[in-house]
C-alpha cells in the first residue's frame, strides 16, 4: 500500500542485515502464535474505499439535512472556509509535537497565540495548550485543585446544573485519588437558580466547587455570592464556560473564578459525532506550576531572535513520571489551531456578531414558543444565552419523532439525565438558524400539540 | 522575530469574516452580564491566511521530511483519510442525534471495534479514550476495579519496567497504585528474577510494552505474563509499539489482559502538531464488562434484506465515562479507512517492512554508534549518542546537528536505561534511499564530533531559529502575548 | 565543588547548619550542579509545621529535571525562605548562603550523628563521580 520497497531493494537490505528472509527477523515471536490468519476483509484500493465510505456516509442524516435545535454540549456553528484551508496544510497536520523548537516554530507560535486568545476570552491569567475536551478539562481542574491542597481536603462539589457527562467524567478521574468525595449534584438538591443548597455544602473540606456558565440549561447565573462563600472557606471555584457566550457575557475572570475550563468545539470545529473537540484550561497566575498539560512560553534563541518553546516541562509525565499529578501526554494541537484561526478570522467584531446573533435568535424562538398553548418556558425569569428549556405537552421523544417528519431536529430530552425534568426539552439556537427556520419549528410544535 | 503575532498584525477597525444582521426583532442584553471589553485581534482574511501560511513554512512535517522518532511511529498519513473524514454525512452529525439517523457512524465504529479486536486478539474494544495516555488510565482503573470487586484491596503494586514510557508510572500513580520499577536484564528483557521477587499477593499488575522501548521483543514474554497471572495479577499492554506486530502476533494470544492502541501511531492518523490522538482499549473476556461506556453493539440483528441496527451499550461493571460523547470519531473514520485499504495482507506487510527498515538502519548506524543491545530489533532500536573518546559531545548535540542535514532528530534521552539514548524508528513508509541518506548523515556527524565538536555544540545553523534559551523561558514565564497584571 | 566545613551533609545532598538546638537546611553545591539551572522552588511546609526525618521539604525544578528535597532531621519549622519563589536561581549561585530553604528547631539532635561531616561528604562525592 504505502510501503515503497522494490523486490531488488528488499534483497539488498536483507543482505546488509545478514538474514535470508524477512520472516527470520521474527524469530523471537513464539511459534505457536506467529503469523496468525486475520479474519478481515481483503484490502481495497483508494477508489474502492472512497466508495465504501461514501456509502456509509449516506446511511446517515446530518445537521445539513435537518434544521437542528440540538445543543447540550456540541453546537452547530458556521465554520468559515479559511479554517479548513489552514488545517489541511501538511506542515501543520503531519507535524509532530513541537519538542524540537528550531523546526517547530509554526506549531509553537500558533499555540502561543491560542493561549493568548483563551486568556483574553476568559479574563484569566494563563491558559495551557489545551486538553482533550471540556469534560476532561473539568476533571483535570478537580485533579489540580486536589493536589493544591496536598490531600488535606477531600470534597469536590459539583453543581447539578453542570453537564451530566462532565460530572460522570470527573467521577471517573477521581477514582484514582484516595477517599475523594464527589457530591453536591444529588437529585434532591434540584436545579433551582438560587444555589443555596449547593453553597450550604461548601466547607473547610472542600477542594473545588464546579459550576457551569451558562449552565447546562442555558441559564446565565450570577455566581458572585457562591465565589465569596467558597473563598471565605478557602475552597477554589471553577467555571465551565461556553466560549461563544463569552463573546457577549462578562468573563469568568471578572467574577473571581480560580479556574475556567470549557470545550472549544464551537470555535471552528465540526460536530464530527462528538470528537475530536478541544479542552480549554485557564487559571490564575499563582496556579501556573500546578497546571497539567503542555505550556508554550516565549524566549529568545542564541542570536537573540524571539522564539517559542514548550516550557515548565519538568511538571510533565516524561520527567516527573510517578510523581507527576497528571499523565497527560498529548494536547489537541490541530483543534487548538482551528480555534486560533477561527477567532483570528472573526476577530473582535465577527465574534461579537456571532454571539449576538445566537442571543437574539434564541430569544425570539423562546418568545414565540412560549406563546403556544401547552408549552411553557421552564425558567422564564432567568436570563439565558442561546439555550433554554421548554416544558412540553407530551414526552419530548414523541414530539421529536413528529418534528423529524418535518426535517427538524428538536432539542435535547432532559429526562434522559434528569428524572425530575420529565417533558422538558433543551433548545439551542445558533447563528445558522434563520427566522424562517424558527417559525417552521414553532408551527410544527403547535401541530404536534394538537395531535 | 520571524513572524509577527496576530496581536501585532492587528489593526483597529479592520474586519475579517462578517455575519448578516439579525433577522429577528432585537432585544437588549441585561447590563449586569454584558462584557465591557473583548480584546480579540482585528485582521482581514488575507492577513489570517498569510500569517498561518507563513507559520506553516517554519514547521518540519512528515509531508516534508523523515522523522526517525522512536516510539512515535511517524509513518506517512494517507490523504484519502483526510477526504473520508470530511464527508459531510459523517463530519456534520451531532453526537446527540437519534441513533436511527446515524446508523452509518455506528456501523463504522462497530466495524472498527471488530477489526481492532481481530488484529489484537482481544474480546472487546472500546473506542472512547482520547489518547494513549487516557487509554492507559482506562487500563489502570480497570485493574483497580477488578481487584476491588474481587475483594482483594491489598493489591496495590503495579510493576513497571525501567524502560517504560513516562506515562506508565504517571498513570499508575494517578490511579492510586504504588509504582515498583522492574529492572531489565543484559539482553533487554524483563529481569525474571526481579519479577519473581515481586510476585506476591500485593501485586495488582504489570504494565508491559512489547516490543519494549529498546525495540526488542521480550524473549520470555509468555513466561512473564504467566508469572504475573499465577500471582493473581493482571497484565496491561502498552500498545505504542504495535506497528511491529500487525499480522505477526496478537497480544491477546500472548496472554495480555488489556491493551491500548494508539491510532495516531500504528494506524496513521495524523499527529496534528501534538494531537488529537485516539487511544482505544481492548480487553479480554474476563475484563470486557469493565470497559468505559459507551460501546457500540448490535441491538437488532439484520438479515439478507435489512442491515443490523446498532446502538450504544454501557458495560455492566464499567469504570465509567472517560470524556463527553463517544471518543474521537473523526479519528475513527481515518483508522477505519486505513485498515479497510490494507486488509490482512497489507497489515502484515506494514510490520514486515517496519522491522526490515529498522534492522537495515540499525546495521548501518551501529558502524559509528554504540549499540548497547546488539540483537535483532523489531521496529526501532536505541544507540548511545555519546562516545568515550569525545566526552564533551552528547545526544543533544547530535540531535541538533541532524537538523542541519534536513532530518528531524530521533527520540532523545529515552529510554532512561540507555546512556545518552537516541531511539530510532524509521517506519515502513520510508524508502531505502531515505534510510541511506540518514545513515550517511549520522556517519558524518560522528566524524564531526571528533574533528570539530564545537560545531555540534552550537548547532543547528540552517533552521528558522537556533538553539533556544529554555532556562529563560521557564524563569521569565511569558505564556501569552502580553503580561497580565 | 564547594563543601564548607562545619556543616553536616546527608547522602541525599541536603546540608544542615547546626546552632544549638536550631538548624538551617538547604541543598549542596553538588546537588545544584546536578540539577543545573533551577527555574522553580516549591516549599511544601509552613512556619509552625512539625516534620519528621524523610518528609519532603520542597520540590526543585530545573528545565530538564525535578527533584524532591527531604528533611534529614525532625523538628518544627521556625522560618521558610520566601525569596526562593521569586529568585530560584540563588540555589545555583549561593546554595549555602541566600539559598537556604528552611530554619527549624530540632526534636532529636542525636539524628545529626547519622549525617556526614564535610570530609566524608567530599569523599562520597568523589566516589559517585568516578
Amino acid at each position: 500500500m504505502f510501503t515503497p520497497h522494490t523486490p531488488q531493494e528488499i534483497e539488498e537490505m536483507l543482505k546488509v542485515i545478514g538474514v535470508e528472509s524477512i520472516e527470520d527477523l521474527f524469530e523471537k515471536v513464539p511459534v505457536k502464535h506467529r503469523f496468525p490468519e486475520l479474519d478481515l476483509p481483503e484490502g481495497l484500493s483508494e477508489m474502492e474505499v472512497s466508495s465504501e465510505l461514501q456509502e456509509i456516509s449516506s446511511a446517515n442524516a446530518s445537521v445539513n439535512d435537518f434544521i437542528s435545535f440540538l445543543g447540550a454540549g456540541a453546537y452547530n456553528h458556521y465554520i468559515p472556509a479559511a479554517v479548513d484551508t489552514i488545517l489541511r496544510r501538511g506542515e501543520f497536520y503531519t507535524a509532530y509535537t513541537p519538542y524540537q523548537p528550531e523546526i517547530s516554530q509554526g506549531t509553537l507560535q500558533a499555540l502561543f497565540e491560542f493561549q493568548s486568545l483563551m486568556t483574553e476570552l476568559t479574563g484569566m491569567d494563563v491558559s495551557n495548550a489545551s486538553h482533550y475536551d471540556g469534560a476532561t478539562a473539568a476533571a483535570e481542574a478537580a485533579n489540580m485543585a486536589y493536589h493544591f491542597f496536598r490531600g488535606k481536603r477531600k470534597k469536590v462539589l459539583l453543581s447539578r446544573s453542570l453537564n451530566p457527562q462532565y460530572r460522570e467524567t470527573i467521577r471517573t478521574y477521581m477514582l484514582g485519588l484516595e477517599d475523594v468525595q464527589v457530591t453536591g449534584d444529588e437529585e434532591a438538591i434540584g436545579v433551582s437558580t438560587d444555589l443555596a443548597n449547593l453553597m450550604a455544602q461548601i466547607d473547610y473540606d472542600t477542594v473545588l466547587v464546579l459550576v457551569q456558565y451558562p449552565d447546562f440549561f442555558g441559564r446565565v447565573i450570577d455566581y458572585t455570592k457562591l465565589i465569596e462563600t467558597a473563598h471565605a472557606l478557602g475552597a477554589l471555584v471553577a467555571f465551565v464556560f461556553n466560549p461563544t457566550a463569552l463573546g457577549l457575557l462578562k468573563p469568568p475572570g471578572e467574577f473571581g473564578a480560580d479556574i475556567a475550563v470549557g470545550d472549544g468545539q464551537p470555535l471552528g470545529i465540526p460536530l464530527s459525532f462528538g470528537g475530536p473537540y478541544l479542552g480549554i484550561f485557564t487559571t490564575k497566575k499563582k496556579y501556573v506550576r500546578k497546571l497539567a498539560g503542555r505550556l508554550v512560553g516565549e524566549t529568545v534563541d542564541v542570536e537573540g531572535q524571539r522564539a517559542y518553546v514548550l516550557t515548565l516541562t519538568a511538571r510533565e509525565q516524561h520527567i516527573r513520571r510517578e510523581k507527576s499529578t497528571s499523565n497527560i501526554c498529548t494536547n489537541q494541537g490541530l483543534m487548538a489551531l482551528a480555534a486560533t484561526v477561527y477567532l483570528s478570522l472573526l476577530g473582535k467584531n465577527g465574534f461579537k456578531q456571532v454571539a449576538n446573533l445566537c442571543y437574539q435568535k434564541a430569544h425570539y424562538a423562546s418568545q414565540e414558543i412560549s406563546k403556544l398553548e401547552g408549552y411553557e418556558l421552564a425558567f422564564p425569569d432567568t436570563p439565558f444565552f442561546h439555550e433554554f428549556v421548554v416544558k412540553t405537552p407530551k414526552p419530548v421523544n414523541a414530539i421529536n419523532l413528529h418534528l423529524q417528519n418535518h426535517w427538524i431536529l428538536g432539542g435535547y430530552d432532559l429526562s434522559q439525565n434528569y428524572p425530575e425534568l420529565k417533558n422538558q426539552m433543551l433548545v439551542a439556537v445558533t447563528e445558522k438558524i434563520t427566522k424562517h427556520d424558527i417559525d417552521d419549528f414553532v408551527a410544527a410544535l403547535e401541530e404536534v400539540a394538537h395531535d | 522575530m520571524i513572524e509577527k503575532t496576530i496581536y501585532e498584525l492587528s489593526q483597529p477597525g479592520r474586519k475579517g469574516v462578517a455575519f448578516p444582521n439579525p433577522d429577528v426583532p432585537i432585544i437588549e442584553l441585561p447590563p449586569t452580564f454584558e462584557r465591557e471589553t473583548l480584546n480579540l485581534p482585528e485582521l482581514s482574511e488575507l492577513d489570517v491566511i498569510r500569517h498561518f501560511t507563513n507559520l506553516s513554512k517554519l514547521n518540519y512535517s512528515i509531508d516534508g521530511g523523515f522523522y526517525p522518532l522512536g516510539s512515535c511511529t511517524m509513518k506517512y498519513n494517507p490523504k484519502i483519510n483526510e477526504e473520508t473524514a470530511r464527508l459531510p454525512g459523517l463530519a456534520h452529525t451531532h453526537p446527540l442525534q437519534p441513533i436511527v439517523s446515524v446508523q452509518g457512524n455506528l456501523y463504522l465504529m462497530y466495524q472498527l471495534q471488530e477489526w481492532l479486536q481481530e488484529i489484537s486478539g482481544f474480546h472487546r474494544v472500546c473506542l472512547t479514550s482520547a489518547a494513549g495516555a487516557q487509554g492507559e488510565l482506562v487500563g489502570a482503573l480497570i485493574i483497580k476495579k477488578y481487584h476491588q470487586l474481587n475483594n482483594d484491596p491489598k493489591r496495590v503494586k503495579i510493576l513497571i519496567p525501567d524502560s517504560a514510557h513516562g506515562t506508565n508510572p504517571a498513570t499508575s500513580s494517578m490511579s492510586g497504585f504504588d509504582v515498583i520499577p522492574l529492572s531489565s536484564d543484559e539482553r533487554g528483557n524483563v529481569d525474571l528474577e526481579a519479577l519473581k521477587a515481586e510476585c506476591d499477593d500485593t501485586l495488582a499488575g504489570l504494565m508491559l510494552t512489547n516490543p519494549n522501548t529498546l525495540g526488542l521483543f521480550d524473549e520470555n514474554v509468555e513466561e512473564v505474563i504467566r508469572l504475573v497471572h499465577e500471582a493473581g495479577g493482571l497484565v496491561y499492554g502498552d500498545g505504542a509499539n504495535l506497528n511491529a506486530l500487525l499480522g505477526v502476533v496478537r497480544p491477546g494470544d500472548l496472554g495480555f489482559d488489556i491493551m491500548h492502541f494508539n491510532l495516531h501511531k500504528t494506524f496513521a492518523t495524523p499527529h496534528g502538531g501534538g494531537g488529537p490522538g485516539s487511544g482505544p482499549v481492548g480487553a479480554s473476556e474476563a475484563l470486557a464488562e469493565y470497559l468505559p461506556s459507551p460501546i457500540v453493539i448490535i441491538i437488532e440483528e439484520g438479515d439478507e434484506e435489512t442491515p443490523p441496527f446498532f446502538g450504544f451499550y454501557n458495560p455492566e461493571k464499567s469504570i465509567g465515562r472517560m470524556k463527553a460523547f463517544y471518543g474521537h470519531f473523526g479519528i475513527h473514520i481515518r483508522a477505519y479507512t486505513y485498515i479497510a485499504m490494507h486488509g490482512p495482507k497489507g497489515l502484515r506487510d506494514i510490520a514486515e517492512k517496519a522491522v526490515l527498515n529498522a534492522n537495515y538502519l540499525m546495521t548501518k548506524v551501529k558502524e559509528n554508534y554504540v549499540l548497547p543491545y546488539d540483537r535483532t530489533c523489531m521496529h526501532e532500536f536505541v544507540v548511545e549518542g555519546a562516545w568515550e573518546d569525545v566526552p564533551d559531545v552528547h545526544a543533544l548535540d547530535i540531535s541538533k546537528r541532524l537538523m542541519d542535514y534536513g532530518f528531524h532528530p530521533p527520540t532523545n534521552y529515552f529510554p532512561l536505561i540507555v546512556h545518552e539514548a537516541l531511539m530510532i524508528e524509521p517506519t515502513e513508509t520510508e524508502s531505502k534511499q531515505t534510510l541511506d541518506a540518514f545513515a550517511t548523515a549520522m556517519k558524518a556527524i560522528a566524524r564531526e564530533a571528533r574533528e570539530d565538536p564545537e560545531l555540534l555544540h552550537n548547532a543547528p545553523y540552517n533552521t528558522p531559529i537556533r538553539r533556544c534559551d529554555e532556562v529563560k523561558a521557564a524563569r521569565d514565564l511569558v505564556l501569552c502575548c502580553w503580561i497580565p497584571d | 565543588m564547594k563543601t564548607p566545613k562545619g556543616l553536616k551533609y546527608a547522602k541525599t545532598d541536603e546540608w544542615v547548619k547546626v546552632d544549638g538546638d536550631k538548624a538551617t537546611i538547604g541543598i549542596s553545591d553538588f546537588a545544584q550542579d546536578q540539577l543545573s539551572d533551577v527555574v522553580y522552588v516549591e516549599l511544601l511546609v509552613d512556619e509552625g509545621d512539625e516534620v519528621g526525618k524523610g518528609d519532603t521539604v520542597a520540590t526543585v525544578e530545573s528545565v530538564k529535571a525535578a527533584a524532591d528535597v527531604n528533611f534529614p532531621v525532625s523538628g518544627t519549622i521556625t522560618a521558610i525562605n520566601e525569596e526562593l519563589a521569586d529568585t530560584p536561581e540563588v540555589l545555583n549561585s549561593d546554595p549555602y548562603g541566600t539559598g537556604w530553604m528552611i530554619k527549624m528547631s530540632l526534636d532529636d539532635p542525636s539524628e545529626l550523628d547519622d549525617l556526614m561531616d564535610a570530609d566524608a561528604y567530599e569523599a562520597y562525592n568523589e566516589e559517585r563521580e568516578g
